[in-house]
């Protein structure tokens, strides 16, 4: 038997064409985000109104990422915004090629803000780096209040958590105190803001926080 | 179940590796960090399906896993972090900031030689 030492990254492919990404976005002055959550959690509810309530604010457009179809494009393309489907056809995440793909058909001369809705997961998207500037994790309360401790790794890695479906608080067992615990026991700095994009609530202070977040991005040399 | 991307990329540097070497390859160590995610049986089963008919097919994995550092803010001990008890194995604290993940790295492979290929081939 004869060892040779390889030392080399396996993602190196991945995370090389994420770094491409990372610099494209910093001389676009564009900020992305990638949102990561369970099926169902409401993540294209939560984009449909916030591009809607932020029209006149942020110009934002969407790369939607799901095994099958595009429905949730046709939602937003509703809103106007521009989006590209991306159908991973059974794979369980996106990687940063798609996303390198995707970026030279959005009209991004004209976005602030691109918001990349990855395939409903908690675990294989969090380990594939896209080239985005924050992750964003969707929790909704039907989920459960145990989520965080149960998928450390994504509630480890994300800058905002969003705990959503707050208006069905008074019908499932969630104890939203304990789901905010668990997830700042890994993370200090992660941001909560519980929100229901259904009613409205809570969703002022989650768009401040993006708000906030795109003007930083334009400022920065 | 991203491990079958993870096995494909492996698939492919362990490849190129030994063909550079004019080899076949028998083995490979590789190691990751928790944040990774990797679940060592997944990971086989999806790297055995896709090297069955190629170079790599007897390809025997060893995973290695390499444990989450965080550095307690309070005594400055770096600890091996465990996400059941977040705190500071020293003072108990858990006033801490994670440390960089290890990267999820192919590390060495193991080549059959001449004579050992010739002893398979009977």
């Amino acid at each position: 038997m004869k060892k040779i030492n390889i030392e080399k990254k396996i993602l190196s492919e991945n995370e090389k064409c994420a770094i491409e990404n990372t610099f494209f976005f910093t001389e676009q002055k564009i900020s992305c985000l990638n949102m990561i959550s369970s099926p169902g959690s409401g993540k294209t509810t939560i984009l449909a109104e916030t591009i809607t309530v932020l029209k006149d604010k942020i110009k934002i457009g969407v790369i939607e990422g799901d095994i099958q179809t595009d429905i949730d494009a046709e939602r937003i393309r509703a809103t106007e915004a521009p989006v590209i489907q991306i159908n991973t056809e059974g794979a369980c995440h996106l990687s940063a090629v798609q996303i390198s793909r995707a970026l030279k058909e959005l009209p991004v001369d004209s976005l602030e803000l691109i918001i990349i809705e990855n395939v409903g997961n908690l675990v294989c998207p969090s380990a594939f780096e896209l080239g985005e500037a924050g992750k964003i994790v969707v929790l909704s309360v039907a989920e459960g209040d145990d989520k965080p401790a149960k998928y450390p790794v994504i509630f480890a890695k994300s800058k905002v958590l969003l705990i959503n479906k707050i208006d069905l608080l008074g019908h499932v067992d969630f104890d939203i105190e304990r789901a905010k615990a668990d997830a700042r026991r890994l993370n200090k700095n992660i941001r909560i803001f519980p929100i229901s994009a259904k009613t409205g609530e809570g969703m002022s202070h989650w768009y401040d926080w993006l708000i906030k977040n795109v003007e930083q991005v334009k400022m920065r040399q | 179940m991203h491990e079958t991307m993870v096995a494909k990329n492996l698939l492919e540097q362990i490849t190129e590796a030994a063909q550079a070497q004019n080899a076949k390859p028998v083995a490979a160590k590789i190691s990751c960090g928790k944040l990774n995610a990797i679940n060592d049986e997944v990971l086989r089963f999806a790297f055995e399906a896709i090297a069955k008919d190629t170079l790599c097919r007897d390809v025997k994995l060893q995973i290695i896993h390499k444990p989450l550092q965080a550095k307690c803010k309070t005594c400055s001990h770096v600890f091996p972090i465990e996400f059941s008890k977040p705190q500071c194995e020293k003072c108990d604290s858990d006033q801490f900031e994670l440390l960089p993940d290890a990267p999820l790295m192919l590390e060495e492979i193991e080549l059959e030689t001449e004579k050992n290929h010739e002893k398979n081939k009977y």
